[in-house]
């Protein structure tokens, strides 16, 4: 753990939770897409939100995020309500989101430095933190390359990068390997987990891919708006009376077999 | 959120537009030989079809060439509000504009940075247009080229917040089509771009009630008064009101609480 990370998890212990989502639901017109979600994500702590297509992932995201509103239940970000203070809470967020938001015609620097403007970053100080972020994802020698030339593993770490570089304290990341290879997959995996380890920073990672959880991950499974299970993954498994997270993802998410990925 | 935040992301913004519109230079010249095309070879065929008497602001007879100029400026203006209107459908189906909607500052302003920030790659493409049609030998009062910048804010942004309103209101990319039909030809049509509206009137009193309702018009109208240093107040009140009542309705419709990026989202959540 680096210095930075310690004084960042010394910071955390005295406001509480990094995300905190309370009583949450969301419709769609008369369609519940979520319904009264609870959790809490401490600084540090990776928790993988498993669920089918359809669950719910993307309109929790999106909650989280201030592109859609809620009235009912609240959302804090290390304190900070996101309907009463977006500003602030969003100051704290690094996104990854589902679909690949990079400008394709500009080269990776330039996508990066739009970023560091958008938060507020002198030239200087985005010049230092994109070197830095870039140089952690192997992805420094490429700065000067249009987006448009680099592979889709490749594209995801720049926007890895890009999340990382105002030092959010929550990164979210919305099924980040969607159509990347295995090898290319289980990299990235293993690189945010890292991240979630020595900067402290609190992860909440989106995906359908069981193969994606780490034993020592807490999960939380969503199946068509509603919280089935959420712990340790022992916790899962023993609520779902089974012994590992594959089995219980089928019996959690299982009343539709055709919902599943 | 200090000011040099607000700076700040107004530059990043500012200088991610006109990079793209450098990487683009397929749209710069299309941008440039649309009204080339109108300017050299339509009103060259109607220079004498067509008589103009001396209206204000004109103090003397003029070629039919000159008194499309504004017209022109206003159909840049026009179709560059409508470019990037195209663009913010493609970024938020691409999810591009997510990445600008989720950063820390007010949705409003950042908004606003992008209306600004497009009005400024068109008065760019103005400038270019009229110098090429100085060396066709138009030209306009010296002073003109300056007195006519302010306008040329005021028109950007009015047509651009009319791009932003559509782009919060149309959902998908393949409806683009439509807005050319029923926004662009008859707001360039209908107004006074490329006939004064009297000639209009003798025509139709209707046609010509439909050009003086028309925003565009009046968009011209700036434009073609502050071409000669002068102001059209009428029009140039218009033109902000309908600026203001634009990007009031765009904003609107980005507001989170209504859910704009919703319909897509359904199906992948």
């Amino acid at each position: 753990m680096t210095e930075q990370a310690r004084g960042n998890l010394a910071a955390d212990a005295t406001d509480g939770a990094a995300l905190e989502v309370a009583g949450l639901s969301y419709s769609f017109g008369n369609r519940f897409a979520l319904e009264e979600i609870s959790f809490a994500i401490q600084p540090g702590e990776f928790v993988v939100l498993l669920g089918p297509n359809g669950a719910g992932k993307t309109t929790l995201f999106s909650l989280i995020t201030h592109l859609y509103e809620s009235r009912n239940g609240t959302i804090r970000i290390k304190g900070a309500d996101v309907r009463r203070r977006p500003t602030r809470a969003l100051a704290q967020i690094g996104v990854v989101f589902q679909q690949p938001t990079l400008d394709l015609d500009l080269t990776v620097r330039h996508n990066l430095l739009y970023h560091a403007a958008l938060h507020g970053m002198g030239r200087q100080e985005a010049q230092h933190r994109i070197e830095t972020e870039l140089t952690r994802l192997g992805m420094y020698e490429r700065r000067g390359e249009k987006v448009r030339r680099l592979n889709g593993g490749h594209r995801r770490r720049v926007e890895i990068a890009r999340a990382l570089l105002h030092r959010p304290r929550v990164l979210l990341l919305d099924e980040p390997t969607v159509g990347l290879d295995v090898p290319t997959r289980r990299g990235i995996v293993e690189h945010v987990h890292r991240l979630c380890r020595e900067d402290g920073i609190a992860v909440l990672w989106a995906t359908h891919l069981i193969d994606e959880v780490f034993d020592d991950d807490r999960v939380i499974m969503l199946h068509k708006g509603l919280i089935r299970a959420q712990g340790s993954v022992n916790d899962v498994n023993r609520a779902a009376g089974v012994n590992s997270v594959g089995e219980a993802f089928d019996v959690l998410t299982g009343d539709e077999a055709d919902s599943g990925p | 959120m200090t000011a040099t935040h607000y700076y700040r992301c107004f530059l990043g913004i500012v200088s991610r537009e006109a990079l793209r519109f450098v990487h683009q230079r397929e749209r710069f010249v299309a941008a440039l030989v649309r009204p080339l095309v109108w300017l050299l070879v339509f009103a060259a065929g109607f220079r004498a079809a067509l008589g103009l008497s001396i209206i204000p602001p004109y103090e003397t007879y003029v070629t039919f060439e000159v008194y499309i100029i504004p017209g022109l400026i206003g159909m840049i203006q026009l179709f560059n509000g409508m470019q990037s209107s195209l663009s913010m459908v493609y970024d938020r189906e691409m999810g591009s504009m997510r990445t600008l909607l989720v950063s820390p500052l007010p949705r409003w302003y950042l908004l606003m940075c992008k209306l600004l920030a497009g009005a400024f790659v068109s008065i760019l493409q103005v400038y270019a247009f009229l110098l090429i049609a100085y060396f066709f030998g138009i030209e306009m009062p010296p002073l003109g080229y300056l007195t006519l910048f302010p306008a040329l804010v005021v028109s950007g942004l009015m047509l651009g917040g009319l791009g932003m309103l559509l782009s919060s209101v149309i959902k998908q990319l393949e409806n683009f089509a439509g807005i050319m039909n029923f926004v662009i030809f008859p707001m360039f049509f209908l107004s006074s771009a490329l006939y004064p509206l009297w000639k209009m009137k003798e025509s139709s009193l209707l046609l010509y009630q439909i050009c003086l309702a028309n925003p565009f018009t009046h968009a011209v109208e700036t434009i073609r008064f502050a071409l000669y240093g002068q102001v059209n107040f009428l029009s140039l009140l218009i033109t902000v009101g309908v600026l203001a009542l634009f990007v009031g309705l765009a904003i609107y419709g980005y507001n989170p609480a209504r859910g704009m990026m919703s319909r897509k989202t359904v199906t992948t959540g």
